[in-house]
C-alpha cells in the first residue's frame, strides 16, 4: 500500500509545473541538436538579428564555431562584428543604459534563455508577434504580453495579425485567440519562417547546455559500465554470503 | 608489512580500531534494503566535498562573478560541467538518501534506548545540512538562489525584538549581496563542513559502541556465543563489505541516470530561474525553496501568523530530536508493534510528502487547508506516538533475528 502511494506521489511530482506567465498554448519545438546545418542558420540569424541587442556572454566565439563545425576563419569574417578574438566572450557593444532608455529594459543575455524559459516558449515567442498600434514599436505578443522588444524577424515574417474567431461559449459570443497570420510581405513563407526560428531556437538550446550531447553519450557508456559492474558486485555478494544461515 | 603495522600498532591503535569498526564489527545479519542508505550517504558526502574541492578552484564568490564562474565551470573548465551536476545532483540525492535513512530509524526504532545518542547526532547531521544545503544554493547566483535565500533569512525577522538585527546580522548587509555570498560561501566550504564530518565520525562511534539495531529490532548482542561473539552477527568485512559494494552501484546507476539525462531534475534539482543572474529589483514570480526544504516551508505558510509560523517550522524540526523520549514502547521494530502504531507511521509519511508537493506549489485557499491539515497529521504523529506508546499492545519479539 505505501509502496503504491510513493509512486502515485512520485509519479504526480514532475507534472506540477512552475508557474509561468501567458495563458497561450506553446508549440512544440522539435529542436534537432544533433543537426549541424540547423544550428549554423541557428547561429548565422542570431547573429544578424539578435546580437545586435542580446548578448551570449557566457559563451565564446571559438568554441561555438568548433561544436557547429564552423570554419574559425569563416566565423572570423561573417559571424564576428564587434572585431573581437575568435577566443573571446560573446558580448555585444550596446550600453545597458542605452537599451534601457531605449526599449524600456536592458535586452537581457540569450546564453541560457533556453533554460530559463524552455526551448518551446522561445519557439512559440518568437512566432506569435502581432500588430498592435497601441504599443511602442507596434507589436505585442501572445506569450509576453506588453514586451518591450520590437518583432526584429518582421522582414522574414511580414506584418504578423493575431486572428481571431467568434465562438458561442456559454451562449455569449466571444472573441477567441486562434492563431497568428502573416500578410505575406516577408522574404519567407510561413513554412519558412517557422523553420528559420526552430533554427534559432536550436542553437540557443545548443547555447544554454554546449555539453549536453556530449553529456548524453558519455552517459550510456557509463550507465553500461555501472550496469555490468552491479551484476558482478551481486554475484560477489551472493558468493560471499552463502555461508551466512 | 606485517613488521609495517605492528611497528604503527605499538604507537597507535591502527588493527585495534580497524577490528573495531569494520574487521570485527558485528552487524546483524538480518539487515536488509532499508539498511544501504547509510553507507550510501558517506558515499555521497564524500563525493560533495571532492566535487566542491575542485569546483571551488574555479569558483569566484562575488556579486559580479559568481554567476559568470558557473557558467565558465560549465562550459570552459576541462569536465566542469561533470563536477558541478555531480555536485548540484549529489546535494538533492543526499536528501534522498537521508530521508530515506531517517525513515529506516523511525520504523525499526532506531533511536530507542540505548541508541538515543546515535538519533541525536544524526539530527544534528541533518540540521547542519540543512544549513549547508541552503548556503550553498546561494553560491551559484542566480534569481533563485537570491530570492530563496531572501524568503528564508527574512524569516528571521519575525523573531520579536532581535529580528532585525539578527537578520542584519545574518547578511552583513542590508540586502543580501555580495558580502552575504562572501560568508554563506566560507561557511559553506569550510565551517559546515568540518562539523558535518565531525558529527558524522561521532554519529559512527556512537552506533558502534552499541552496536547496531535491526528490522527485528532485538539485540542481537543479548545472544552470544561461547566466544562472545553475537550469535546473529556477522563481521562487517567482508560481508557488508561487499553488499554495500552492490547497493552503492546500484545507487550510482539512479544516481548517474539522473545526472546524465536529467541534471536539473526535471526543474527540482536546479530550478529554471536559476539560469537567470540574481538580480534585487526583479522578484521571480514564484519563491519556491529546493524541494528537500518544502515540507517544512509548507508548514511555514499553513500557519497565517509569521512569527507562529516561523515557531511551528521550527517545532517541526525541534519534535524529532527528543523522538527518542516520546516513543515510551519497550518493543523497537514495527514488526512487532500494534496496528495503531502502523497507521500512525503511515499517516506521517503520507502527510510528509503531502506537504512535500504543497511546498512548491503556489498557495491557494484549498491548498492551504490541506497544508494545515496534513501539518497536523505531522505533529499529530508524535503526540499520539507519546499518548499510545506508553501501553502498547505488542506481539511478542522472537529470541534471534528472523530471516
Amino acid at each position: 500500500m505505501m509502496k503504491n502511494v510513493f509512486l502515485a506521489l512520485a509519479l504526480l511530482v514532475p507534472s506540477l509545473t512552475f508557474g509561468a506567465g501567458g495563458n497561450v498554448h506553446l508549440d512544440k519545438a522539435n529542436y534537432d541538436l544533433t543537426d549541424n546545418a540547423s544550428l549554423q542558420n541557428g547561429a548565422k540569424l542570431f547573429m544578424n538579428y539578435c546580437f545586435g541587442c542580446h548578448s551570449t556572454q557566457y559563451q565564446r566565439y571559438n568554441r561555438v564555431a568548433e561544436d557547429l563545425g564552423i570554419p574559425v576563419k569563416l566565423m572570423e569574417e561573417n559571424l564576428i562584428f564587434t572585431g573581437v578574438k575568435p577566443g573571446e566572450l560573446m558580448e555585444n557593444a550596446i550600453q545597458e543604459d542605452d537599451a534601457a532608455k531605449w526599449f524600456g529594459a536592458p535586452a537581457p543575455d540569450l546564453t541560457l534563455v533556453a533554460r530559463v524559459r524552455g526551448a518551446d516558449w522561445v519557439y512559440t515567442y518568437l512566432r506569435t508577434f502581432y500588430v498592435d498600434e497601441t504599443r511602442p514599436f507596434g507589436v505585442n505578443n501572445k506569450v509576453f504580453p506588453s514586451v518591450g522588444m520590437p518583432h526584429v524577424l518582421q522582414e522574414l515574417q511580414g506584418v504578423p495579425n493575431a486572428v481571431y474567431e467568434t465562438r458561442m461559449i456559454d451562449g455569449e459570443e466571444q472573441q477567441i485567440y486562434v492563431g497568428i497570420e502573416s500578410d505575406g510581405s516577408g522574404e519567407m513563407s510561413d513554412d519558412e519562417y517557422d523553420h528559420a526560428v526552430l533554427d534559432l531556437v536550436n542553437f540557443l538550446v545548443y547555447s544554454a547546455e554546449p555539453i549536453q550531447l556530449e553529456r548524453k553519450r558519455l552517459g550510456y557508456w557509463v550507465l553500461g559500465f555501472l550496469f555490468i559492474f552491479f551484476i558482478i558486485s551481486y554475484l560477489l555478494k551472493k558468493e560471499y554470503w552463502r555461508d551466512v544461515h | 608489512m606485517k613488521a609495517l603495522i605492528g611497528w604503527i600498532d605499538e604507537r597507535i591503535p591502527l588493527t585495534k580500531t580497524y577490528n573495531k569498526h569494520v574487521g570485527q564489527y558485528p552487524t546483524p545479519k538480518n539487515f536488509n534494503f532499508w539498511y544501504i542508505f547509510g553507507f550510501i550517504a558517506m558515499v555521497v558526502l564524500v563525493n560533495q566535498i571532492l566535487t566542491g574541492i575542485w569546483l571551488t578552484m574555479n569558483y569566484n564568490p562575488s556579486g559580479d562573478g559568481a554567476f559568470a564562474s558557473i557558467e565558465y565551470i560549465m562550459r570552459d573548465v576541462e569536465y566542469g560541467w561533470l563536477l558541478r551536476y555531480m555536485h548540484s545532483t549529489g546535494a538533492s540525492a543526499f536528501f534522498v538518501v537521508i530521508y530515506l535513512h531517517m525513515y529506516r530509524g523511525l520504523i525499526y526504532g532506531s533511536y530507542q534506548k540505548p541508541r538515543e545518542l546515535i538519533w541525536l547526532f544524526g539530527m544534528l547531521i541533518f540540521l547542519v545540512l540543512m544549513a549547508e544545503a541552503f548556503m550553498g544554493y546561494l553560491l551559484p547566483w542566480g534569481q533563485m538562489s537570491y530570492w530563496g535565500a531572501q524568503v528564508i533569512i527574512s524569516l528571521f525577522g519575525a523573531i520579536p525584538v532581535i529580528g532585525d538585527d539578527l537578520t542584519l546580522w545574518i547578511r552583513g548587509d542590508y540586502v543580501i549581496s555580495g558580502a552575504t555570498l562572501n560568508r554563506f560561501f566560507a561557511l559553506h566550504v569550510i565551517a559546515l563542513p568540518l562539523v558535518l564530518v565531525m558529527l558524522v565520525f561521532l554519529h559512527i562511534v556512537a552506533l558502534h559502541e552499541v552496536g547496531s539495531n535491526n528490522p527485528d529490532g532485538i539485540e542481537i548482542k543479548e545472544n552470544k556465543d561461547e566466544n562472545g561473539w553475537p550469535k546473529d552477527g556477522i563481521p562487517f568485512h567482508p560481508y557488508f563489505t561487499v553488499k554495500d559494494l552492490a547497493a552503492i552501484v546500484g545507487f550510482l546507476f539512479f544516481f548517474c541516470w539522473v545526472m546524465f539525462f536529467f541534471p536539473d531534475g526535471g526543474g527540482y534539482f536546479l530550478e529554471k530561474p536559476n539560469f537567470e543572474a540574481a538580480n534585487p529589483l526583479k522578484t521571480p514570480d514564484h519563491i519556491a525553496p529546493v524541494w528537500y526544504f518544502t515540507p517544512f516551508y509548507a508548514i511555514l505558510r499553513a500557519v497565517p501568523d509569521k512569527l507562529l509560523g516561523v515557531v511551528m517550522m521550527g517545532l517541526s524540526i525541534a519534535v524529532l530530536f527528543v523522538l527518542p523520549w516520546l516513543d515510551r514502547c519497550k518493543v523497537k521494530s514495527i514488526r512487532y508493534r500494534s496496528t495503531i502504531h502502523k497507521l500512525n507511521i503511515a499517516q506521517f509519511v503520507i502527510c510528509f510528502i503531502i506537504l512535500g508537493v504543497l511546498g512548491v506549489l503556489p498557495s491557494t485557499p484549498a491548498l492551504t487547508l490541506l497544508a494545515q491539515i496534513t501539518s497536523f497529521g505531522y505533529f499529530a504523529y508524535f503526540l499520539l506516538l507519546w499518548i499510545y506508546s506508553k501501553n502498547e499492545k505488542t506481539k511478542p519479539l522472537p529470541d534471534r533475528v528472523t530471516k
